[in-house]
């Protein structure tokens, strides 16, 4: 016998592999057949074209902020014009890209697979969903067009009430609306996760991924409504000037902060739990072993939802909150660290005694776990009151949350494009350019983002325009990072869509993984499943896809 | 805090040097310091374990020697460990971490205060004695200084970070930072809450000086008038010495004194009457009517200004007597009769 | 808007193999993703009332903000608050509840199947919320000849000195008179909110009673019903909630 193969990539004979002959993509043509589907996974792919096309107007801007900052000068661009970049960097990445990047492209796309369903619960509120979050999109877009918002991405009053005339309710109205394309994506997952699973999938059957994005729906329902409101206010505070977080007339900006933070806080949780779903699903995978500790992962996800929203707070420990309240939401912030940090652990144990390849899924899961916990930990300096005083409203905050969203949250993205990428659309990407991108992303991430804590604590402010020219040099290492990542971020593209064409055919189960999604052909039907499975073993089982692969191919025989 | 003033003084010239860490400028930056030094060598366990457990059960684990896998379900008790010593030292940052918070937002009672108008786009530092400065701040080492600040428009943050203080300037309310400089020199002032097109530019520089050149300072920068003497002067323009008199039958309470006391309302409450309530009181006095007397006090919303409330304030902070009321009133415009008083009246 | 109440339009195609799907399809809304109605139903409803919980949170943002305020200025929006009509407040609670009934009754009548009493039953409730909507615009017209609209033209002098407009409230000083003016704001933003809820709710009424006069309903598909029986009773809800902090602060039972 030859010696093993370094991967687990099984493909078929690439001589007579074709595409099946009917399958989603092929179901209907035209392209109101795409604008007017009910199909998941159809969503799935309008969505993944959507976020695609915001993420990399917002990397623009990341670019534009990054050149400016070069230099301690303001001299690239006018103040006015750099807070407006910093402003749509945010509201964009995370509004547009960050919230829906998982759970809109690969949760619409393999929840209902995964638990044996045809379809979400409402397939065409999923379609509406999609829709709010073009309009919500080109809002935006028309807001930026129309001479851009400079309030920052958390609107705060009564600066953006009453002391800017930028677009502020253009802006304001295109995030409501996107903020209802986020509830009922996240109702209809809940919906389907209680209802729709096939015979024999109970709860701890299911794979992590789902309880990922049941956790994160939950958020998505009970926080997104109150964002709603928050901005419902600014817009009737511009309109008509009431004085509702105005103090001159009885009002109380804390009030904004207080109801900003309920939602957005939460949403960091919703920007994650999905991604951290992904990673469960890979590095089972990729170590052929059901993940260590299932059910405490399960729980913990669910662990963190609860804990998450109990924690806004600790956003306005410096901002005149009493004492005694800063106390009781910096301990409950400690609390919600740990979820997060058994999580890890389980990931990091699953590997032992696991048989582990490097595909490139895998090495963006390896730098999640690597990132995401620097980051995390980061998190716990500024759930620390009295650190805090020192780090917040500085590039530590920065810091903190790039790690987290962009270590943890954009290369759990990435990696499960990669992983879910031959299901979707049949074919393979080319993997040694996958895992050079990988690596670029890596290196020029921890370039980018590594200097900017330790600016944060010499005391550099963030959303600042110009800078004391002692923290030039750190600033010049983070752009050079972030000229490097933005490489990293279009190699996938490019070769992704080349695969489109080019790519080798991947068959039912490129990756002999053992979800339900995975027993299916590649792309999938229309319908998920030729007949609804029943559920007869547990989530990773790979005894029984062992049992199952040799039962085929004693059949075939 | 543990480990040998050598060898943390050590430490922090040399991070210092490398331009890649703050200066300690300020009594409570070794202990900022040392909280972050833990925090990051939690942080660096943290990850240097994970990595360890990533790259060594990748290396001895991966398929070319470990073709097979081995399901393991899980382990209770490695679940229990990396869910208590995690929350346990959480907690311990927690503990820090608060403590740490409370000290640098209790101000010693033996500070010395400055006022901080933050607007856009300029800091306004005011010192009692009338010094008035404009995104510069001049204190004098080994001297509790408070800040007492607020902003005219929309949030600020004031933020000193070689001192390792921070606070949020706040419209419509005052807020308070304490700090003791210890080493004369320059360091740098922030504005960190973003307020607008100019909040990078709206930065200073604080300057810490020997008590003696701090003195000399003083003498040469005064405006001439105190803050209270600039209060006394609103005070009588705006009229409240007309209802403030200090006698008994007076439509107004006797200000004299009030600084500090606790004071009976007419709602049944009892407060205590610092430089939050005084403010207060000026803009919404329907809200904070002393027992006995009527609401009858006009709101000054609008007509005077952060300053001038702060002039206020410390007039007041500062009212002993009320003889120079009464001689001002005798002055100033007043349809209401004045009890005659002798004496010169003083400017 | 919501899947189960949309004529199909796309078909799954009928997969050869599964025959077992299709041993009793009987109603023709019954969508191919679901493997019974029953779990069409119940997915139905149960998205119903998690649409309701969203937006119970979307309403308590408004509520937060109420409560807040009239802590800090609870007479300013005691006198505010007597501004409000209480007897029409009450018909318009009368009315709510009534037509809430009415709407239990349109429920009922297409769980009978009887066609023409869940059409009368529909009608009835569509024709109360009109009422109800037409008292509410008498009102927010009266607060716009007094100027207590908030805005520009907020007139607070019926609040400082309330004997010359004949009242025998306890008079305001001007700055808390201001204050007045968020109380207003907030009663118009949670009122308003909850108008523009039920003139959504008209709308789907409209649709409903249309479509029950077709007779889409009288076969025992009912989910549509019910599920907007839900959303309905929750408007009223929200009413009954509005009405005490609203209009009945400090309220005595003996009148002024």
């Amino acid at each position: 016998m030859s010696a093993p193969s370094p991967t687990i990539l099984n493909l078929p004979d690439q001589s007579t592999a074709q595409l099946p002959r009917r399958n989603f993509i092929n179901a209907e043509h035209g392209l109101l057949s795409w604008l007017f589907t009910s199909d998941h996974k159809r969503i799935a792919i309008l969505y993944l074209i959507s976020i695609t096309f915001f993420f990399f107007i917002g990397g623009a801007f990341a670019g534009l902020i990054r050149l400016e900052l070069l230099t301690p000068q303001p001299d690239l661009v006018s103040s006015d014009t750099y807070n407006k970049f910093f402003t749509m960097h945010g509201i964009i990445m995370i509004f547009l890209f960050l919230v829906p990047s998982v759970p809109a492209t690969l949760g619409n796309f393999l929840i209902p697979m995964m638990i044996g369903a045809r379809d979400l619960a409402f397939p065409k509120i999923n379609l509406l969903s999609w829709y709010l979050y073009v309009i919500g999109g080109t809002l935006t877009l028309t807001a930026l067009v129309l001479g851009g918002v400079d309030t920052g991405w958390t609107f705060t009053a009564p600066l953006s009430t009453h002391y800017l005339n930028t677009h502020v309710i253009t802006t304001a109205s295109a995030i409501f609306v996107a903020g209802f394309s986020s509830i009922l994506t996240g109702l209809n997952f809940i919906v389907t996760i209680h209802r729709m699973r096939c015979p024999g999938m109970t709860w701890f059957r299911m794979p992590l991924f789902v309880w990922a994005h049941y956790a994160a729906s939950i958020l998505m329902v009970l926080g997104t409504p109150v964002l709603a409101i928050s901005l419902v206010l600014v817009l009737l505070e511009r309109l008509v000037g009431i004085g509702v977080f105005d103090p001159t007339k009885g009002g109380d900006p804390l009030l904004f902060q207080h109801l900003f933070w309920f939602y957005s806080h939460p949403a960091v949780y919703i920007m994650i739990l999905p991604g951290m779903g992904v990673i469960s699903e890979v590095v089972s995978t990729f170590s052929r072993k059901r993940i260590f500790g299932y059910t405490a992962v399960a729980f913990s996800s669910v662990a963190i939802a609860l804990f998450g929203f109990f924690v806004w707070e600790h956003h306005m420990f410096i901002m005149g909150v009493s004492n005694y309240s800063a106390l009781i939401f910096s301990l409950l912030t400690m609390l919600v660290a740990v979820p997060s940090a058994i999580k890890i652990f389980n990931w990091c144990f699953t590997l032992q005694m696991g048989s582990i390849t490097f595909e490139t899924p895998m090495l963006y899961a390896f730098g999640f776990m690597g990132l995401f916990t620097i980051g995390g930990l980061t998190g716990v300096f500024l759930g620390s009151l009295g650190m805090d005083i020192q780090l917040t409203e500085t590039y530590f905050i920065v810091a903190h949350f790039h790690f987290v969203m962009v270590g943890g949250m954009l290369m759990a993205f990435l990696a499960g494009v990669h992983f879910w990428w031959p299901k979707m659309t049949g074919r393979m990407y080319p993997e040694s350019l996958s895992k050079l991108a990988a690596v670029v992303t890596f290196i020029g991430f921890i370039l980018t983002f590594m200097p900017q804590f330790v600016l944060g604590y010499l005391g550099m402010p963030r959303r600042y325009h110009a800078y004391p020219p002692e923290y030039q040099v750190l600033n010049v290492l983070s752009t050079a990072g972030a000229t490097i990542l933005g490489i990293g971020y279009l190699m996938p593209m490019i070769y992704l869509a080349w695969s489109l064409k080019y790519g080798a055919i991947a068959g039912n189960n490129p990756w002999q993984a053992t979800g339900l999604e995975w027993q299916t052909q590649s792309p999938p039907l229309t319908e998920n499943f030729t007949e609804i499975p029943i559920m007869d073993h547990e989530a990773y089982d790979y005894d029984w896809l062992e049992h199952k692969t040799a039962q085929e191919v004693t059949h075939v025989a | 805090m543990g480990i040998s003033p050598v060898l943390w003084q050590f430490l922090v010239k040399w991070l210092n040097a490398s331009a890649l860490f703050p200066r300690e400028a300020s009594t409570i930056a070794p202990y900022m310091d040392s909280l972050y030094f833990f925090l990051i060598s939690i942080t660096l366990v943290g990850v240097f374990l994970v990595a360890t457990l990533i790259v060594t059960f990748s290396i001895r684990y991966r398929k070319a020697v470990h073709p097979v896998a081995t399901q393991v379900e899980g382990s209770t008790l490695l679940e229990a460990t990396w869910t208590i010593i995690p929350l346990g030292l959480f907690l311990i940052c927690f503990v820090w971490g608060a403590l740490l918070y409370f000290r640098i937002y209790t101000p010693p009672a033996n500070s010395s205060n400055i006022y901080i108008v933050g607007k856009q786009w300029m800091w306004k530092a005011e010192h009692p004695g009338g010094q008035h400065e404009i995104n510069a701040l001049h204190v004098p080492i080994g001297q509790p200084i408070q800040l007492t600040m607020i902003s005219q428009d929309v949030f600020h943050s004031f933020s000193i970070p070689e001192f390792r203080i921070k606070r949020e300037a706040i419209p419509g309310r005052y807020s308070t930072v304490w700090f003791e400089a210890t080493t004369p020199g320059q360091y740098h002032l922030f504005c960190t809450q973003y307020c607008g097109t100019n909040h990078s530019q709206m930065i200073g520089t604080v300057t810490a000086m020997t008590p003696a050149d701090y003195k000399k300072w003083t003498e040469q920068s005064t405006s001439g008038m105190s803050l209270a003497q600039n209060g006394e002067r609103i005070f009588a323009s705006m009229g409240c010495n007309a209802c403030h008199t200090g006698n008994a039958a007076a439509r107004g309470p006797n200000l004299a004194g009030v600084f500090g006391s606790r004071l009976r309302l007419s709602n049944g409450s009892d407060v205590l009457v610092n430089e939050a309530y005084l403010r207060d009181a000026i803009l919404n006095p329907s809200q904070h009517v002393t027992s006995g007397y009527t609401p009858i006090m006009p709101t000054y919303q609008g007509q005077i200004s952060e300053d001038g409330l702060i002039d206020l304030v410390e007039y007041l902070k500062n009212l002993n007597s009320n003889e120079r009321v009464q001689q001002t009133l005798t002055t100033s415009q007043s349809d209401q009769s004045a009890p005659q008083a002798s004496g010169v009246v003083k400017p | 808007m919501h899947s189960a109440i949309a004529n199909p339009q796309v078909e799954f195609p009928v997969p050869g193999a599964g025959e077992q799907e299709h041993e009793h399809v009987s109603l023709p809304q019954h969508r191919h993703h679901f493997a019974t109605e029953e779990q069409q139903r119940e997915a139905g409803s149960f998205g119903m009332w998690l649409f309701l919980l969203t937006e119970i949170m979307f309403f308590g943002g408004l509520f937060f903000a109420y409560l807040i305020f009239r802590n800090w200025y609870y007479d300013a929006f005691v006198t505010a608050s007597n501004q409000l009509s209480v007897p029409l407040g009450a018909v318009n609670t009368a009315i709510l509840i009534t037509s809430g009934f009415f709407m239990a009754l349109a429920v009922w009548a297409a769980e009978v199947r009887k066609q023409g009493l869940l059409v009368l039953f529909l009608i009835l409730t569509t024709l109360l919320g009109f009422a109800f909507l037409g008292i509410k615009a008498d009102e927010y017209h009266e607060k716009y000849e007094k100027h207590h609209i908030p805005g520009a033209s907020f007139d607070t002098s019926q609040f400082i000195n309330p004997a010359a407009y004949g009242l025998s409230e306890k008079p305001l000083a001007p700055d808390a008179a201001q204050k007045t003016q968020l109380f207003f704001f907030l009663y118009f933003a949670m009122t308003g909110m909850h108008a523009l809820h039920m003139v959504l709710g008209l709308g789907i009424l409209f649709w409903l009673m249309i479509r029950a006069q077709r007779g889409d309903f009288s076969s025992g598909y009912v989910a549509p019903i019910e599920n907007f029986g839900l959303y309905w009773h929750f408007v009223d809800i929200v009413w009954i909630f509005l009405f005490p902090l609203l209009y009945l602060i400090n309220r005595h039972p003996l009148a002024h």
